[in-house]
């Protein structure tokens, strides 16, 4: 398992003998780079699926995530894909009767029912005969993780032929910063606010949408941010080289929600992985494919002292014991998941999925 | 009126219609802030700007070079001798190495040389005549701008080679003397008159003389300045500015077998290792000795070989720490064994021996006499204790010469007389190549703007950028790549480089670590990271990116994201 954890787009790049130590691997493109090396972001004509004019908030990890999703699965699909949006910040503030900010075909039916419309459009077309059109299904944690939850399990069990997008914000942001199942433990909302004087989310509730998807054992589930763009662009390509339900979910920082400025959206986003907070990995069939390690670790403090969400933790003599429980989640995540340089995934370890090397054994049986 | 669907009351619209950037209370503004690599540059080079065309590769490289020598007509010359205060200075430093800087500049000069890449066009001919006294770097660099910029100019040295200390100071082993030659042909065919064996007795004579409209001196510094060894005789010692030059000739003093070297700085330095490597060369000397008995501060050298006894002993009256010697050179004197005595000077030669006076610093770091007296054997004192510049062809121009015996200049290097400017060593606190070239150009900018009537330039000095203007995220450690060094065998007996020219990869690898700190490299970051999509590429008029202000809502992310500190929120006039 860890050779095949090693193989991360990161690395992929570095065996291509990139040596551009001024820019091209992380940023956004670089006029030393080759074509084919540089993002669909830093394309002087790249489709700009959702464009200028939107009414998101300054420094909106949403829409920018939205963006780099949708133009890299535009790329891939070769300019034929229809998305289907549930109810959220990403929907309002995309479409205001009669605008839209939309450069796609792109419906928008209910906050539950996202995946099913997405199921119905992958249907239709098959039943068409146009299986060169492809299908996104997006929204938002809230749409996803929560109200959303079993249209979204009915679509990855029926195997259905879309690509489902969870753009992350950890909260109904739409609405007023109301906690959802994504709403990490001692992050305050409006809605966690009154609990036991203590503002904040309490420990031990919510959910894990990439682990449930994985538990369906689709072909492909990946998480990414919205920090590192040519993870995230190839792991959207990947993903549109399969047939069948796949799952990816993106991490998008709220300056609104989170109380960040505006113009730390993208750090934001990397201290989340470099910390360990949000683990950012790629599976295929169930099983952990590839980590994206921790290039420079810092410890959760640096992540959350920058958040408004979490300034409960620091006034008034701090609450030590909690920014201990957050690290202790980090690092957590850190050993399970395999974040650091030269360690891999616990094996066996995320649901009991199987290491490659013991799929091998089971050739012949049929997986339970 | 269009038909619509039933229910439906208004068209579908864009939301393009929507201008957010109504919102904005900052725009985001791409500017250019000074690198501090230039602004450390004595030279006045823009690094960082010939550093991004050398980062192309290929044609980048004459690019790069021409961008070069519109600032200073001697790159190989300064890529072998500069102490490179650029590379203390970069922003690099902080995440892994310093840019070999010094190194890039030195491969793209050899490689013009080896190229044969001709001088940049000079303007119109102004009809105009500049004198230009010495053609050390100050006055080489002085002439090839004024050329540059239309100029007549006549170029008269005393010696007879031009290069000044470049020549006849600077060792061979530090700067080949091809390179040297082969970028002073390039300022001759830029037209530059030079004409060598002609000393300037009188300036006032030669300027009315020669019906020049502007001067500029650049006679340097070369009197050494001398001390009388009680008991020594004349015949064993010698200045180190009189050995180099000789040593440059090829006429090098016989020296004896055990060679003293009396000073600190750079100069002594150069004396010691040239010296050094002389030594072989003097085989009518009895084989070497033991320095037996050699009592006190003798210091450990370090390094795999102890000291051969024939190396020379540098006497110094402080300490390591306190020389004014560039670091690198005493780390290279020290790996070709030349030794020191610290805080030790020279009282009295007896017989064969020096008399060596033990120092101590004071609480200002003043060294002052212990007393305490010991020996040294020597058969030749070499004095590198500082040079004074030769003022007497200003004799007669009032002014110029100041209250102190020194010649002042003013910030344009203009001294008390109109139209005559100086620079170089004659001026200068810091007496190297790099400052010298940058009074040259300095004063040529002065001169040309003298010359043509108009307000002369002042050096301005923004703030340099610093580590934290930057977004380091996006730079990846790499190391640097050091020039290979010659075998320390190898260097004692010959005058062959000590520090050889990076490879083309190596030199290019070093190119694109450069941050690009303050000025755009093109990375895309803007364009890419705006949730608004706000960013145009290209913008207009050729330059990379625009900000779409229609649109931009002022969050600031292509600021916060762009790695080299080349855009700023400004606040909106409301």
């Amino acid at each position: 398992m860890s050779a095949a954890a090693d193989r991360s787009p990161q690395a992929e790049r570095r065996d291509e003998g990139l040596r551009f130590y001024q820019t091209g691997t992380f940023a956004v493109g670089g006029r030393l780079l080759a074509e084919h090396q540089r993002t669909v972001q830093s394309q002087p004509r790249r489709p700009s699926s959702l464009t200028k004019g939107h009414r998101a908030c300054q420094g909106c990890g949403e829409a920018l995530g939205a963006r780099y999703a949708l133009d890299a699965a535009l790329r891939a699909a070769g300019g034929r894909l229809i998305a289907a949006n549930a109810t959220g910040c990403l929907e309002v503030f995309s479409s205001p009767y009669p605008e839209s900010s939309w450069q796609l075909p792109w419906i928008h039916s209910l906050f539950a029912n996202a995946p099913a419309v997405a199921s119905g459009i992958a249907a239709a077309l098959r039943a068409k005969g146009r299986e060169d059109v492809r299908v996104v299904g997006q929204g938002g944690d809230g749409g996803t993780v929560d109200i959303g939850l079993a249209c979204l399990s009915g679509m990855f069990e029926r195997h259905d032929d879309v690509l489902y997008i969870c753009y992350d914000n950890q909260a109904y942001m739409n609405t007023g910063v109301q906690r959802s199942a994504a709403t990490p433990p001692g992050a305050r909302t409006a809605t966690t606010e009154p609990l036991g004087g203590h503002p904040g989310n309490d420990f031990g509730q919510g959910k894990s949408a990439p682990l449930i998807a994985l538990a369906h054992e689709i072909p492909y589930v990946a998480t990414a941010t919205v920090a590192e763009l040519h993870d995230l662009e190839a792991k959207v390509a990947r993903a549109m080289e399969i047939r069948g339900p796949r799952y990816l979910h993106l991490l998008v920082p709220c300056p609104l929600g989170w109380g960040s400025e505006p113009s730390e959206t993208i750090l934001i986003a990397r201290l989340a992985k470099e910390s360990g907070l949000f683990p950012v990995f790629e599976a295929i069939d169930g099983a952990i494919h590839a980590v994206a390690k921790i290039r420079r670790q810092v410890p959760v403090r640096e992540y959350l002292r920058r958040q408004r969400r979490y300034a409960h933790l620091f006034a008034d003599g701090g609450r030590e014991d909690v920014i201990d429980r957050l690290q202790a989640a980090a690092d957590r995540n850190i050993v399970r998941f395999g974040l650091l340089e030269g360690s891999a995934p616990l094996a066996g370890d995320l649901l009991g999925a199987p290491a490659p090397g013991e799929l091998d054994d089971l050739s012949g049986a049929q997986a339970p | 009126m269009s038909e619509r669907p039933f229910a439906i009351t208004l068209e579908v619209g864009s939301s393009r219609a929507n201008h957010t950037g109504s919102w904005r209370s900052e725009r985001p503004e791409y500017v250019r802030r000074m690198p501090p690599c230039n602004a450390a540059c004595p030279a006045g080079e823009d690094i960082q700007g010939w550093l991004y065309e050398a980062e192309a590769g290929g044609g980048g490289y004459h690019s790069a070079w021409r961008a070069l020598v519109a600032v200073n007509p001697l790159p190989a010359v300064m890529g072998h001798v500069c102490f490179h205060p650029c590379e203390e200075a970069c922003n690099r430093l902080a995440l892994d190495e310093a840019v070999g800087i010094n190194a890039v500049e030195r491969f793209l000069g050899e490689e013009a040389i080896r190229r044969g890449w001709e001088p940049p066009s000079p303007a119109q001919p102004s009809g105009r005549r500049v004198l230009v006294v010495g053609s050390g770097p100050a006055g080489l660099s002085a002439a090839w701008q004024l050329a540059l910029r239309g100029h007549h100019v006549t170029l008269r040295e005393r010696s007879k080679q031009p290069g000044g200390m470049m020549r006849y100071g600077i060792p061979a082993y530090r700067l080949p003397r091809r390179t040297l030659d082969a970028e002073i042909e390039r300022i001759t065919a830029l037209g530059v008159q030079i004409e060598c064996g002609q000393r300037v007795g009188s300036l006032a004579y030669a300027l009315q003389e020669g019906a020049f409209d502007a001067a500029f001196l650049a006679l340097g510094a070369d009197v050494a300045h001398h001390i009388d060894i009680p008991g020594a005789t004349a015949a064993r010692v010698i200045d180190a500015v009189a050995f180099l030059h000789a040593t440059a000739e090829g006429q090098a003093p016989v020296l004896g077998r055990r060679v003293v070297v009396y000073g600190g700085g750079d100069t002594a330095l150069d004396a010691a290792r040239t010296a050094a490597r002389l030594g072989h060369g003097a085989g009518s000397l009895p084989a070497p000795q033991p320095l037996a008995g050699a009592p006190g501060a003798q210091e450990d050298p370090g390094g795999e070989a102890p000291p051969a006894p024939q190396e020379p002993v540098v006497v110094y009256r402080r300490t390591a720490e306190r020389m004014p010697a560039h670091p690198q050179e005493l780390a290279e004197a020290r790996e070709e064994g030349i030794s020191f005595r610290w805080l030790s000077t020279i009282a009295a030669a007896r017989g064969e021996r020096l008399v060596l006076e033990r120092m101590r610093l004071d609480e200002q770091g003043m060294p002052q006499p212990t007393g305490e007296l010991e020996e040294l054997p020597a058969d030749c004192v070499i004095l590198a204790l500082g040079e004074e510049p030769d003022l007497t062809p200003l004799q007669g121009l009032d002014g110029v010469i100041g209250e102190d015996g020194r010649v002042a200049v003013n910030e344009a290097m203009m001294t008390a007389r109109p139209g005559l400017f100086a620079g170089g060593d004659l001026i200068a606190q810091e007496r190297n190549v790099a400052v010298a070239v940058g009074h040259g150009r300095r004063a040529a900018r002065s001169i040309d703007a003298y010359l043509r009537g108009f307000a002369m330039p002042g050096e301005e000095a923004p703030e340099p950028v610093a580590f934290a203007d930057l977004n380091p995220w996006y730079f990846t450690d790499a190391p640097r790549q050091v020039a290979p060094k010659l075998a320390r065998i190898r260097r004692q007996s010959t005058f062959e480089e000590v520090v050889l020219t990076l490879a083309e990869d190596s030199a290019l690898y070093e190119a694109r670590r450069c941050f690009s700190c303050g000025s755009c490299f093109s990375c895309d970051n803007c364009y890419g990271v705006c949730p608004d999509d706000a960013v145009l590429k290209p913008g207009p008029d050729g330059s990379p990116y625009a900000i779409d202000l229609d649109y931009c809502k002022g969050c600031g992310m292509c600021a916060a994201e762009c790695p080299c500190g080349a855009i700023a929120m400004v606040p909106e006039q409301t």
